[in-house]
Order: structure tokens, then C-alpha cells, then sequence
């Protein structure tokens, strides 16, 4: 039906929707920044990587391990970091330290082969195995979010202290919210990997850390359906513009800033996309009431 | 083991972690009023190490000149940074998130414009002292690293001297620890934030030009740049004298794990330390216990 190109495209969208909800989760559902999440997609990425290269083991297998890993890490990170209910900067800085030090152990490991990194993997990430994965991942994600814990989540990004008085356990929220948002970046890197076929360190910087925060924070902070399609239009505008690298991550930054200073509920703010929304908006249409979509408007 | 080693690497742990003491301190000084992670500092020092590059290569400035040069450009700048990302989110009360996250956008934004204008290569400094060194009980201290710290020194004690004795000073204290109050004790709240922004772009513009001349001056510093947070939070985030000594510590902790353990490991060591340093004091070595304000 598609090309193969087109195809590659749709890969692409849903691998980063699947990072992109996990960190979603996280930023978007308890109010703190990561600006490391690049170091939990190369641990899926390369763990897969090891697992099926190395050790031969079935795909599936190295998705469970990528997941695994990634959210060990995240244990790792954040249990010193939310442990004391300090500002949410003490924990941005440390994932930005956590992100630059996952670099320079891939850099230098033996058995990620350093900085040349791992390739000839094989060609597992088929489109409708990405789609079944996402599929999944979303589903998931929409239970947690309905759960306790997603409500437990909302109400300590809203007021930490008043939750806290309410008798949440403010750290195991977080850090809960961390583990999830660590596993769907671990998965994201395993299918990653395996649709590139190569990968090396410097594929996982910072500043591709930077940019699934932004793209969560364009797609609408408190939004699930929001940062999905951000991350398909983030992925599909240059594909389609196809001009130079530097300018559009200047673009990206520029309209970062502009976000925040214009709209800073992101485009979809806290409001979802769903069917039932939809129907509303063509019944309205149809009455030539243009009013907006129901829900209230946040604005801070 | 030989004595004279250590010292060296004591030595150059000081000149290093001088330069990462002006970073954390401007970033630390910007964190005390306004409360947020000001990322797009990085990207201040680093336009500081071009605009020092070109003041002396083009312009043929001498290094004081340059120095100068570099400062009030980066004041400039970092005022204008102020005036175009953060004064909105100011008047409209904007919770410190929406302030880290334009300050990240700002941060790719001046990167990547470096990089498509200017390009991703390294710039190398004119030569500014003879490779000559200092002996000092057998370890050699470059000329170059002597007077980065001199000046480091002196521009920590001027700027300390105007926050502790000045009326503008107190001004800015009073500011940061509640701003609301200043303002209604008469502080012009725009002017000192604004001010505040100028003094850090000053610091900016000092140890941006001596990373450039140290390493070089090319557009992805972050790696270098992300050192001053580091240090900041090590110290404990807003408090000057953290930030200094945060700084030191830092940039001597690093000197000793290149010599003694690991070079290459270097950066997972001060990773490590600020990992240890979290669980130990997680409000970092000098903090005020600073919870988010709701």
C-alpha cells in the first residue's frame, strides 16, 4: 500500500510516541523535567542490542530485558534524587549529569563496543510489530493514568504538600511514575535500535533528551493523546521540509520558548483526543457555534 | 608517591575548578532570585568563549580588552535572554517549570544558531602568554592558569562586595528571599532581576572566554558548561558560596580522578560524587532547605 519510505516514517512516529507517552507520564502527570531520558532509551537500546546480538536471544526477549534495565537505572536515579522532597531542579540537574555519564560509559565499555558502536542487528521492528507494541503501551498507559496512581500522580504535580496531607506517599509517586515512564523509554530504545540496525553513543546526547521534553511540553503537559501527535509532527516536519539539521533544531528552540511564553498548556493542554470529543466537535460545527472544545482552560 | 604530583594536581583541580566557580556562581545567582534552573547559561558561556575569540582575533584586542569585551556583550545578551523568554512568564506568575523549559528552548535555539552560522568547528585562541610556567614547591602552574584564577578571585570578591554592602545588593537579597516583600518595601523588581541577569552575564562573559582558551572555543561546550549546575547543586542550589565551593570541589575532584583512578571515567566520577553527595546531604553542601513554592 505504502512505500517503504512512508512505512520507515510510521515506524519512526511510533517508536518516539512510545517514549514520548512514558516520559508523558512522568513530566507531564507529576510536574517534573528529566533532561536525560536519552540515557534510558540507549539503555534499552543497546541492552537489546547485546541480548539478541550477543547472546542470540529471540526479539521479545530483548524488549523484556531493554525494559528491565532501563527501569533498574531509573531506581538507581531516582531514589537519591526524589528521596528528600527537594526542588524538582536538583532532580533535572542529576538527569542531565545521569545523561552525560551514560555517554561516556558507552563510550568506553568493551562490550558496547565503544564509541563505534553496535551494528548489523537484525530487522525485527516491523511495523505491525511497533503498532501491537504501542498499541499496548497506550492502553497501559491509559489504565495507570485512570488508576490510583495516575490520580495520586496529578494530585501531587497540582500541590505536593496538600497530597501529602492527604496521606500519599509523595517520593513512591514519583519515583513510580519514573519506573514507568523509564520502562516505555527502554522499549522505545529496544525497537529503536532495531529499526536503525546500527546505534552508537553519540545517537543519545542531550540534546535528544531536550527534545522528548519538548515535545511533551508542545503536545501538552497533563495529555497523553497530545505529546503522540506532537511526536508525529515533530518527526514528520522534517521529513517534509528536508532543510538542514542546525536549522531546525533552531526552529525547535524558538518555538519552545514561544510556547511558554504564549500558550504554556502546550497545544492540547490538558484536554485529550478522543472519539466520543470528536463527535462533540463536528455536532457543534454543524450548529455553527464556534466555540471551542469543552473542558476548562488552564492556563498556568 | 611523590608529593610534588599531588601538588600539581591540587594545582590544576584549582584552576579548573575556578572557571567552574564563576559558572555555577553567575547560574547560582540567577537560581536565588527567580527560583528556576536557568539552562540557557550554558549558551551564554558559550557565545562568551566566541565573542572573546573574535574580540581578540578580529578586533586584535589584548586579553583585558577582550575580557571587557566579552562581558559586556554577555551582559547584553543575557539581559536580553531575560527580556524575551523570561519577563513573560514573570508577569504572569508562571510556576519555575515554564521558566526551566524556556530556558531549555533558549539553550537549543543559541546552540544551534552557533552552529549554522558559525559552524561546528574548534577555534583555537591566539597565543596570550608564552607557554612559560611558575614553579611553585616543584609543581608548574601556566601563566595562563595563574591569572584565570587571580581574576576568578577578584571578580568573586567585587561581586560579593556588591551584594553584601551595597543598597542594590541588599536589594537583591531581600529580592530573593521573597520578592513579594522587597517589592513592597519600594525594590524595583524588574531593575534588580534585570541587574541580576547583567551580573551573570558578566561572570558568563569572564569564564566563557577562559574555556575558550583552555579548550577551545566550538558549539557543543555543554558537555563543560553542564559542570556548572553540577557544581551548583553539589554546593547547594542558590547559595553563592556553594556555588563556589562547589566549584573548587568539583573541578579538584576531577583533577585527582584523571591522575590517580581514570581519565576517561572522568565524568561518571562526578556523576558519582553528586549522587553521594545527594544521599548524604540531599539539600547539597551548603543549601538553604528550599522546598518548591506552591
Amino acid at each position: 500500500m505504502f512505500s517503504s519510505y512512508i512505512w520507515g516514517v510510521i515506524t519512526v512516529c511510533m517508536y518516539t510516541s512510545i517514549i514520548v507517552v512514558g516520559l508523558a507520564v512522568f513530566t507531564g502527570f507529576t510536574g517534573l523535567v528529566s533532561l536525560g531520558h536519552a540515557a534510558f532509551v540507549a539503555i534499552g537500546a543497546y541492552t537489546c542490542a547485546i541480548l539478541t546480538k550477543t547472546f542470540e536471544l529471540p526479539f521479545f526477549v530483548g524488549v523484556i530485558g531493554a525494559a528491565l534495565t532501563s527501569g533498574l537505572a531509573s531506581l538507581i536515579i531516582g531514589y537519591p534524587t526524589l528521596r528528600a522532597k527537594l526542588r524538582s531542579d536538583y532532580f533535572t540537574i542529576t538527569t542531565l549529569g545521569f545523561g552525560e555519564a551514560m555517554r561516556v560509559i558507552l563510550e568506553n565499555l568493551e562490550i558496547t563496543n565503544g564509541a563505534r558502536g553496535i551494528g548489523g542487528l537484525g530487522n525485527y521492528s516491523h511495523p505491525i510489530t511497533v503498532f501491537v507494541i504501542l498499541v499496548i503501551v497506550l492502553w497501559v498507559t491509559k489504565n495507570y493514568i485512570f488508576s490510583r496512581y495516575g490520580r495520586m500522580s496529578i494530585s501531587v504535580r497540582e500541590d505536593p504538600i496538600a497530597a501529602e496531607m492527604a496521606g500519599i506517599n509523595v517520593v513512591q509517586v514519583r519515583l513510580r511514575a519514573l519506573l514507568f515512564s523509564a520502562i516505555c523509554a527502554g522499549i522505545g530504545g529496544a525497537i529503536y535500535a532495531h529499526y536503525i540496525r546500527f546505534i552508537q553513543p553519540s545517537m543519545f546526547i542531550s540534546t535528544q533528551s531536550t527534545l522528548y521534553t519538548a515535545i511533551v511540553v508542545a503536545g501538552g503537559m497533563g495529555s497523553i493523546t497530545g505529546p503522540c501527535i506532537a511526536a508525529c509532527i515533530f518527526t514528520m516536519i522534517p521529513e517534509v521540509l528536508r532543510v538542514a539539521d542546525q536549522w531546525r533544531m533552531v526552529a525547535y528552540g524558538a518555538v519552545l520558548v514561544a510556547i511558554m511564553v504564549l500558550r504554556p498548556s502546550g497545544i492540547f493542554g490538558y484536554k485529550e483526543i478522543t472519539i466520543r470529543g470528536m463527535r462533540n466537535l463536528v455536532r457543534r460545527l454543524r450548529k455553527q457555534k464556534l466555540i471551542g472544545p469543552e473542558g476548562v482552560e488552564i492556563d498556568e | 608517591m611523590e608529593l610534588s604530583l599531588l601538588f600539581q594536581t591540587l594545582i590544576t583541580g584549582l584552576a579548573i575548578g575556578g572557571i567552574y566557580s564563576l559558572m555555577a556562581v553567575g547560574y547560582s545567582l540567577v537560581f536565588s532570585i527567580l527560583n528556576f534552573s536557568n539552562f540557557a547559561y550554558g549558551g551564554v558561556i558559550m557565545l562568551a568563549s566566541f565573542a572573546g575569540y573574535y574580540a581578540m582575533t578580529l578586533l586584535g584586542a589584548n586579553v583585558f580588552v577582550a575580557l571587557i569585551i566579552s562581558m559586556a556583550a554577555m551582559a547584553v545578551v543575557s539581559l536580553a535572554t531575560e527580556r524575551v523568554a523570561y519577563s513573560p512568564l514573570r508577569k504572569r506568575n508562571a510556576p519555575p517549570m515554564f521558566f526551566m523549559i524556556s530556558a531549555m528552548g533558549l539553550s537549543i535555539f543559541i546552540e544551534n544558531l552557533v552552529y549554522a552560522t558559525i559552524g561546528a568547528h574548534f577555534y583555537a585562541y591566539p597565543i596570550i602568554f608564552e607557554e612559560t610556567t611558575i614553579n611553585i614547591f616543584g609543581a608548574a602552574l601556566g601563566k595562563m592558569d595563574l591569572f584565570a584564577i587571580v581574576f576568578s578571585i577578584i571578580a568573586i570578591a567585587i561581586m560579593n562586595y556588591f551584594i553584601n554592602k551595597t543598597r542594590t545588593g541588599i536589594a537583591i537579597r531581600a529580592a530573593s528571599y521573597d520578592s513579594t516583600v522587597a517589592t513592597l518595601n519600594g525594590v524595583n523588581l524588574s531593575v534588580v532581576i534585570g541587574l541580576v541577569f547583567v551580573i551573570a552575564g558578566a561572570f558568563a562573559g569572564i569564564s566563557g572566554m577562559f574555556l575558550g582558551i583552555k579548550y577551545m572555543a566550538y558549539p557543543n561546550m555543554g558537555w563543560i558548561t553542564n559542570k556548572a549546575y553540577i557544581a551548583a547543586v553539589i554546593g547547594g542550589l542558590g547559595s553563592l558560596p556553594g556555588a563556589i565551593y562547589g566549584g573548587v570541589i568539583l573541578g579538584i575532584v576531577e583533577a585527582f580522578v584523571s591522575v590517580y583512578i581514570t581519565s576517561t571515567y572522568r565524568d561518571v566520577f562526578s556523576f558519582a560524587i553528586l549522587i553521594i553527595i545527594l544521599l548524604i546531604r540531599p539539600a547539597g553542601l551548603f543549601g538553604k532547605y528550599l522546598e518548591e513554592k506552591v
